[in-house]
């Protein structure tokens, strides 16, 4: 495997959690709900996917323990930001904070234990391909959800009835309502949806990057990808830019380090958060562009009047 | 089973003043339950966990050490939220305030007149009030988002001043430990009392709470912030400038918090090191939803927080329970004050398939 | 609703009867032994080797010791509460492990004379019921770089550095010595993860390295996540504070482990007899403070080395930082057989030759 490879494939290992809880976070904010909980939801995406692989003995048990956390955890924000017009801000910061308390002390028997690692799926023929074949095609599963994931949010959101409807919800809830849309129903599987990609996303971490469980091992991840979607002006194709660029920034700071230039390691180490605020700049100053895909409802409760 | 929500023709003012009873009570059965299933007595537990820490004058003042920040911090916050402006990067404001503050004591070391120490705290103000003031200009000049932009800036901060105490300021006699000098004694914060280590920060705190409760309450500035923040475009009708007010609420929030941040390093800890707060910024947004953005509420919530803190770290002694449960003990308050406050606006039915179908025909 | 009151109510009066009960335990009995940890006590690192040694303790001294620990408590004012949190709740004595713990250790044994702290890793003493501790891990350091410079096809190895602090530094030092001492012209490639704790990012920069070319790689990181991904990589890697061959049997070399628990008892006993007296400790390999983990996945005359450097530098007869030692800059720092002093090493702050990194400010 050369250095470009070898540099490429551990860009893409450490974007594709952000990728997943980024695109959750997506549908979630186009229907109109800003969660704020996403490091909440990840970190118990990773306690949970870690326990349901030693408790199973199966990766792929895990990933799915580690979704259905997430979503689990999500619907506490969703009923009470739904249900009860909780203030979102507020919510999904609890969440975040109840999320990080929780999974340590569900984590507390895993700590210290060698993690079952998610092995990479080698597909014949095509990861043959000089190059692309070792990055594309022999990975482990859960970046082949990503990219499916990114292709079916993609469609889901621009191409069927059911997208328009979401969209629509979360651009003007009061006529979505008046045109008999249940508003509050498209919201909840919204949630939940954005709930289930954080909990695969946390997964990943605890079974593909790092099979191991430890305290915070979101480590802020999930406020990067909160930052991904506006980064992404809401567009799930720009969501996967975003993230692999964050990734790239993250990494290349190792190899200027590793290179022998010498630079303020913190320094360097605030290249993404900066990066982020430039880029966030840059995308926000083109009004048109986010005005067209910003959702108009976002944050704000519904209550339907009858 | 299906919840319905009723907006109540007015505010109920019962339930305003029920509410944050009813939540605290639901705490206290939900952290019951908690310790039942990990095998404690629930009653010793809620003990530890909330008088314990009530019953002894040196833990008052801890107590009053460790609400100081987090009421400074979630007054100005308070404020910043109230007119719609979502700052969560107190915590790097609060660390620039300290970096800013310590300017005096780290580099002009033998200056201890007693204007010393007022120079500091305001110093330490305008560091806080610049850093706020990146994310509010950012917010009216491009329209970035607020959320956003304020945490990355947190990162920001946190490694700005781990580059200072490990490189420029570092401490010429600490064996290059990452740490600057020790401050003078005429650049510390001097104790309230005899009886105990609590600072002159926590005197800050109140006199924090009791301007912005009188801006907000008495003011047309105070009038201002709200209505921009409830009815931006009945505010814009009156006059009222909503980019001034973004930039105005950002470095009031970023003020309070970087005068949070040097009266902790001034008063607690007396030199900067590379971590000088346990996320007081990220806490501190907890204490102003807490306190209902109100700033008497924020002063009472920032006790209430204090408290869970000082309980998490006596239960661990005395119960042997994990300090996660401290963390579990505040999202659950959290959670239960932010549902209860439904009640003050509307009128909650739980209706079953029953009534629900019925309401479909209507 | 009725139910709900009544469960209430029956807490109410628990806490009640709570109260009015303190805990009237026979304190003078037992020796209490406390313990602040700056992380987790499950980082299966630096606060995970010293609850190892609390256990120790309990498990030396049985019912003669009562011990209590908090975990994970930040320096600064949080740690000057803990501190005299302990000192206030009948703790004899008090292990304060980490270095940020200084001030505050130092603050509140004025105020306790009649309670033993310990500070490890600290440099201050202001009062003569304060002792420092710590240990020299740099020993451990050198026989991996040996071990290194045996082993390595390219030549390079990395090493994944925390934060520019004398201790890091002396590290890095002890290791290229000790690559040097087999293979003059043996690289080392330094990456700072400013934390000491972050998996993900550990892993990150253990790729990195790997990426670059360096076939060993040691950490003085806390998470095991850079022996995970050099397991998946095929090469070799150091542990680092605990044994953490579990987590890559066919890649771990060695590790150094912290052993406090020599100390621990050591120290207890010593406030239970009545001999306690404030010192300055910096043990080493010679009292068991710095174990290495057994030497495996390596030829037997790598491992014959490294087993014979150990036990040179147990009997006292050898010390990493011997002359002729070169600076990175060029000149010279120590003489032929010439070794270093106690505060050149302690406040290290400046590389020996062959590191391929500039030392961050």
């Amino acid at each position: 495997m050369g250095v470009a490879e070898a540099v490429l494939l551990t860009i893409i290992t450490a974007s594709t959690p952000l990728l997943i809880a980024a695109l959750g976070e997506l549908v979630t904010e186009r229907s109109g709900v800003l969660n704020l909980g996403v490091e909440g939801m990840m970190i118990m995406g990773a306690v949970a996917g870690f326990a349901f692989a030693q408790i199973s003995g199966s990766a792929y048990v895990g990933a799915l323990g580690g979704m259905l956390a997430g979503a689990v955890f999500s619907l506490l924000f969703a009923f009470l930001t739904l249900s009860l017009v909780a203030n979102q801000v507020a919510t999904g910061l609890a969440l975040t904070i109840l999320g990080l308390g929780l999974s340590g002390l569900l984590g507390e028997a895993y700590i210290g234990q060698p993690g079952i690692k998610m092995e990479p799926i080698v597909i014949p023929l095509l990861s043959q391909i000089p190059f692309i074949g070792k990055l594309l095609f022999a990975q482990d599963l859960i970046f082949y959800i990503s990219i499916a994931l990114l292709i079916a949010v993609n469609w889901f959101l621009f191409r069927t009835r059911a997208g328009l409807t979401l969209r629509s919800v979360g651009d003007n809830h009061s006529s979505a309502h008046a045109l008999g849309i249940n508003v509050i129903a498209v919201r909840y599987m919204a949630v939940i949806f954005g709930g289930a990609c954080s909990g695969l996303a946390g997964a990943h971490l605890s079974l593909v990057q790092v099979p191991q469980w430890v305290e915070n091992m979101s480590a802020g991840r999930g406020w990067i990808a909160l930052a991904l979607v506006v980064f992404a002006s809401w567009r799930p194709m720009r969501v996967l830019f975003g993230a692999y660029l964050f990734g790239a920034v993250g990494i290349a700071q190792l190899h200027i380090q590793a290179l022998g230039f010498s630079v303020p390691s913190q320094f360097l180490s605030s290249l993404p958060y900066i990066a982020t605020i430039i880029v966030l700049v840059i995308i926000s100053g083109n009004r048109r562009l986010t005005l067209i895909n910003t959702p108009a409802s976002l944050g704000k409760g519904f209550v339907p009047d009858r | 089973m299906f919840i319905e929500l009723e907006r109540r023709p007015a505010h109920s003012t019962l339930y305003s003043a029920l509410s944050p009873f009813i939540a605290l009570i639901l705490t206290l059965v939900a952290g019951a339950i908690l310790f039942a299933v990990m095998g404690i007595n629930p009653a010793k537990g809620l003990y530890s966990f909330f008088i314990e820490p009530l019953t002894e004058v040196w833990s008052l003042h801890e107590l009053a050490i460790k609400a100081a920040p987090l009421i400074l911090i979630a007054t100005g916050l308070s404020i910043c939220f109230l007119s719609s402006n979502w700052n969560i990067g107190a915590e790097g404001q609060f660390i620039l305030g300290a970096i800013f503050g310590s300017i005096l004591p780290v580099l002009f070391h033998e200056q201890v007149g007693i204007w010393v120490l007022p120079a500091m705290m305001i110093m330490g103000m305008i560091g806080g009030a610049l850093w706020a003031l990146i994310p509010a200009l950012l917010k009216t000049r491009f329209g970035a988002n607020e959320i956003l932009t304020s945490l990355m800036l947190v990162y920001v901060a946190e490694l700005f001043l781990d580059w200072l105490v490990r490189g420029a300021w570092r401490n010429p006699e600490g064996f290059n430990f990452p740490e600057t000098r020790s401050f003078s004694p005429g650049q510390i914060l001097p104790e309230v009392l005899d009886s105990g280590r609590a600072h002159y920060g926590a005197v800050l705190a109140i006199v924090a709470v009791l301007i912005a409760w009188f801006m907000m309450a008495k003011t047309i500035r105070g009038f201002e912030v709200k209505v921009i923040g409830q009815a931006p475009k009945a505010g814009q009708f009156a006059g009222f400038d909503a980019k001034r007010v973004t930039i105005v609420a950002f470095m009031i929030s970023g003020a309070l918090a970087g005068l949070a941040g040097i009266a902790e390093v001034s008063g607690a800890i007396q030199q900067l090191r590379p971590t000088i707060s346990p996320g007081y910024g990220f806490t501190a947004i907890i204490v102003a939803f807490l306190g209902r953005l109100n700033p008497v509420g924020v002063f009472a919530a920032g006790l209430v927080l204090a408290l869970s803190f000082l309980g998490s770290e006596a239960a661990q002694i005395s119960l042997g329970v994990s300090d996660k449960l401290g963390r579990v003990f505040q999202g659950m308050l959290l959670f239960f004050v932010l549902a209860c406050d439904t009640l003050i606006h509307y009128r909650i039915r739980i209706t079953g398939w029953a009534g629900r179908a019925r309401t479909g025909e209507t | 609703m009725k139910k709900t009151l009544a469960l209430v109510a029956g807490m109410a009066a628990g806490l009640v009867a709570a109260a009015g009960a303190p805990a009237l335990a026979d304190s003078h009995a037992k020796t209490k032994a406390c313990f602040v940890y700056v992380g987790p006590i499950g980082d299966f690192g630096w606060s995970y080797q010293h609850h190892q040694g609390l256990l120790a303790v309990e498990a030396e001294f049985g019912d003669k010791v009562e011990t209590a620990y908090l975990e994970s408590v930040p320096e600064g004012a949080d740690a000057e509460r803990a501190v005299e949190r302990f000192a206030r709740s009948g703790c004899n004595i008090v292990f304060t492990t980490s270095f940020g713990y200084m001030d505050a250790t130092n603050k509140v044994a004025a105020k306790f004379p009649d309670v033993m702290f310990e500070h490890a890793t600290g440099y201050k003493r202001e009062s003569d019921n304060v002792s420092t501790y710590s240990s020299k891990f740099f020993e451990g350091r050198y026989i991996q770089g040996q071990i290194a410079a045996k082993l390595s096809k390219t030549g390079v190895a990395g090493y994944i550095a925390s934060f520019p602090i004398p201790e890091v530094v002396r590290g890095i030092n002890s290791f290229i010595l000790g690559a040097q001492s087999i293979n003059p012209d043996f690289k080392l490639k330094v990456v700072w993860v400013n934390t000491w704790f972050d998996p993900g990012k550990e892993s990150d920069a253990a790729k990195t390295l790997i990426d670059q070319g360096v076939d060993i790689v040691t950490q003085h990181t806390d998470s095991t996540a850079p022996m995970q991904v050099a397991a998946e990589r095929g090469i070799m890697a150091f542990g680092q504070a605990s044994d953490m061959y579990r987590f890559g049997e066919k890649t771990q070399l060695t590790a150094i482990i912290d052993d406090w628990a020599p100390y621990y008892i050591e120290r207890v006993n010593a406030v239970m007899d009545g001999t306690w007296e404030s010192q300055d400790v910096w043990h080493g390999m010679d009292h068991g403070s710095v174990a290495m983990a057994p030497y495996t996945n390596m030829p037997d005359d790598v491992k014959a080395l490294a087993e014979e450097t150990e036990a040179k530098i147990k009997s006292g007869e050898f010390t990493p930082f011997t002359g002729p030692i070169t600076k990175q800059d060029g000149s010279q720092w120590l003489a032929d057989g010439e070794t270093a002093d106690i505060g050149t090493l302690l406040g290290m702050n400046f590389y020996v030759q062959g590191v391929d990194d500039t030392l961050p400010n």
